[in-house]
């Protein structure tokens, strides 16, 4: 014991006291909370494109379709809900060509359904390179926003073939000037994905319970939101509530813009804004005070 | 004056286990309504603010650390199991952050114990030399500037092309190995996982650690074999129970290690200590004796070169769901683990899942140990992943004497076996 103390008090006499500025690095306890290492991020971009790269390479390794899954998916949904929904439910779709309701609430929730998923196994899934290596952790989800954007991407070109097509048949649609949102309406979708995503990875890593709670929750989600119908059925007084759901308002703007159909309600899409940006704010201040420490507890 | 690259200033981790899973939600929900009150955590036991190095599933697994690398410092870091080494290294290459203290690092830090990290077995070695060279630190230019480098260094450059899954387990090591090797650190961090490669890997790995240390870099270097670490470190740090308690030479710390390691127990007959709590904290399986045992019916220290022993282990057990083992190793007084073995290694049969007391015993042969003084590690663990669920360093002590010893006491090598060896000759 009093070698011990002995050296402790030697060691700390002859520490060199050398300027901040000298190190390239200082580990300390806590960081501060709303850091959020984007230089460090923008430092790793190249790591982010390799995830993103080995994300679509290797998806369709030895498949024989390749990519061409990317659209075959929401296809085949959106057949299925034009027969089930449009034809034997016979649901309303305000006037829209069933085949392209679908199709545009499909692509679009087929964005935001798979950021989240993917984002919230950020910490569950990568334990074994997380416990190895440092890297921002936020690569991870940031990787996967823009890997599910190619696919979204596919899946968009796809959507505007079938529009043309039917404009070409001679179908009352008339995409319009909203159109030009497009890029707002997708950010707003990937911030709630993100926001969303990172808030539960951050607390799968104490309850796993949220794992199984997302795969059902996005699909009740769903049903929550105008995917399969126009919010304009809804009764007058579940609209209110309906237009809580932050992806309401940019699944009805998004239809809008594209099919003429939907709503414009730009106080429900700035509600909706407003709900994101508090989603992604918790989402942030939780996934950093997590990062630093979940390899001690999952 | 050599400048520093590493400076710890009073680095403490503070971990707690076993708290994570049933409960925690509604613990979590008490507590944080307690804490809005301005109420004390009222899961708290009385007596929490106890520092001692662990108490009741908590641990302080470093301690008040500070240390100081020099540019050029080859530092081996010694320490048994659980003395804190790892969580050291864990915290410096920014996998957890500590509790309190700081650490200030000047340069690149570099580890070979993520030795093929984030390789995906559907991309071809060109691609996964990319993502594993960018996940280790370096940017896309960086690769593309060392590829060949490192594709003639790893010698696969025909299969280059191939997707990682159809390659042998060597050739995925040899690659993973050569990525790591031409990250060119100024800091590079070695564990002593390096065991598990085969010898060639071994010794690439100590290689590398030599041409990094003459280019004046610094290395920190954690192994449990005293021989590996005298040859290579040119400055050495004791840890044990979380603090450091002793920074200087090599060999001094060697010493050390070595003499308060084996709290020599020369009576052949280990026995469980209620306070022996060490380890994991999981006790599934508790070994409460273990005894060095000769045909004289009673437990020894010293056993003569050309006499056979057994070593006993009783233990307890609760019922457990999954497939076990009882492990020995034998180390040699330069801290060479000589061999190690494993109670499922001949068959499975024994180890019943419920609950119960029983004995294992093992037979080793004798005229197999060259005479000297060696420790016996032993404990339990899980299978088929082998993780340790308790583990009794260097708990007992024997010594092979020479009586019944007829070689050249001169010759070379670990063991020291008696083989047979049969002649045949024509005379012509």
């Amino acid at each position: 014991m009093y070698i011990i103390t002995e050296n402790r008090k030697l060691k700390t006499i002859f520490v060199k006291q050398l300027p901040d500025n000298y190190w390239t690095e200082i580990i300390k306890p806590h960081g501060h909370i709303f850091d959020l290492k984007l230089k460090e991020l923008w430092k790793y971009r190249d790591l982010i494109y390799l995830f993103v790269h080995r994300d679509f390479v290797a998806q369709y390794k030895q498949t024989i379709l390749g990519p061409a899954w990317h659209f075959i998916q929401p296809l085949f949904t959106t057949i299925i809900f034009t027969v089930i929904f449009g034809k034997i439910a016979q649901l309303s779709t305000d006037g829209a060509p069933p085949f392209l309701f679908y199709m545009s609430g499909t692509v679009i929730w087929t964005y935001f359904s798979t950021v989240l998923t993917a984002t919230s196994s950020t910490f569950t899934a990568n334990t074994a390179i997380f416990g190895k290596v440092y890297f921002p952790r936020l690569v991870i989800p940031v990787a996967n926003l823009f890997s599910k954007l190619i696919a979204f991407a596919i899946q968009f070109f796809f959507f505007l073939c079938f529009l043309g097509y039917f404009i070409w048949q001679g179908s009352d649609i008339q995409p319009n000037i909203w159109v030009l949102a497009t890029p707002l309406l997708l950010l707003m979708m990937a911030a709630l994905g993100f926001g969303l995503g990172i808030t539960i990875s951050a607390m799968t890593t104490r309850y796993r319970d949220l794992v199984v709670l997302v795969g059902f929750g996005v699909q009740l989600l769903m049903y929550a939101s105008p995917i399969i119908y126009p919010l304009s059925t809804l009764p007058e007084e579940w609209r209110f509530w309906a237009g809580l759901n932050p992806v309401a308002p940019i699944v009805e703007l998004f239809r809008y813009a594209y099919l003429g159909t939907g709503s414009t309600d730009l106080t429900m899409l700035g509600t909706s804004f407003l709900m994101i940006s508090g989603i992604l704010f918790v989402g942030i201040i939780m996934f950093n005070k997590v990062e630093r420490t979940f390899m001690d507890t999952i | 004056m050599p400048s520093p690259v590493i400076q710890v200033e009073n680095l403490s981790k503070y971990y707690r286990l076993g708290l994570i899973g049933g409960g925690t939600l509604r613990e979590d929900f008490t507590r944080g309504v307690a804490k809005l009150r301005g109420q004390p955590n009222p899961l708290l036991k009385v007596d929490e603010q106890d520092h001692g190095n662990r108490k009741d599933g908590q641990i302080w697994a470093l301690r008040d650390v500070n240390l100081e690398v020099n540019e050029g410092d080859i530092l081996g870091i010694i320490g048994r199991n659980g003395a804190g080494k790892s969580t050291l290294l864990k915290i410096l290459s920014k996998i957890t952050s500590p509790t309190e203290g700081s650490i200030k690092i000047k340069g690149r830090i570099g580890s070979l114990l993520e030795v093929g990290t984030g390789f995906h077995p559907e991309l071809t070695g060109r691609e996964n030399i990319y993502l594993n060279g960018t996940i280790l630190g370096m940017n896309r230019a960086e690769v593309s500037r060392k590829l060949e480098e490192i594709v003639d260094f790893s010698g696969i450059s025909e299969f280059i092309d191939t997707p990682v899954k159809r390659y042998s387990s060597g050739m995925t090591v040899r690659l993973a190995f050569a990525v790591a090797a031409h990250l060119e650190p100024e800091i590079l961090i070695v564990d002593e996982v390096l065991a598990v490669g085969d010898a060639m890997f071994q010794k690439k790995c100590i290689g590398k650690m030599s041409e990094v240390a003459s280019r004046g870099r610094s290395v920190l270097f954690v192994s449990h074999n005293m021989a590996s670490i005298s040859r290579l470190c040119n400055r050495g740090v004791l840890i044990e129970n979380g603090t450091v308690i002793l920074d200087g030479t090599v060999d001094q710390c060697i010493e050390r290690y070595l003499n308060q390691n084996a709290p020599r127990n020369h009576s052949g007959l280990w026995m469980r200590k209620n306070s022996d709590m060490k380890t994991t904290g999981n006790n599934d399986i508790e070994i409460n004796s273990a005894v060095i045992w000769t045909e004289k019916k009673s437990p020894v220290y010293r056993i003569h070169y050309d006499q056979e022993f057994r070593l006993i282990f009783s233990y307890k057990k609760r019922y457990t769901p999954y497939q076990w083992t009882i492990f020995f190793r034998i180390i040699d007084s330069m801290g060479v683990t000589v061999f190690t073995s494993w109670s499922n290694d001949a068959s499975s049969d024994f180890q019943v899942r419920e609950q119960c007391e029983g004995r294992l015993e093992c037979f080793l042969p004798s005229s197999l140990l060259r005479p000297g003084v060696y420790s016996i590690t032993f404990g339990s663990s899980k299978l088929p992943a082998r993780k340790v669920i308790e583990s009794h360093d260097l708990a007992l002590t024997f010594e092979i004497d020479e009586i019944g010893f007829k070689m050249n006491p001169g010759r070379w090598g670990v063991i020291m076996p008696l083989l047979e060896w049969v002649s045949h000759c024509k005379k012509s």
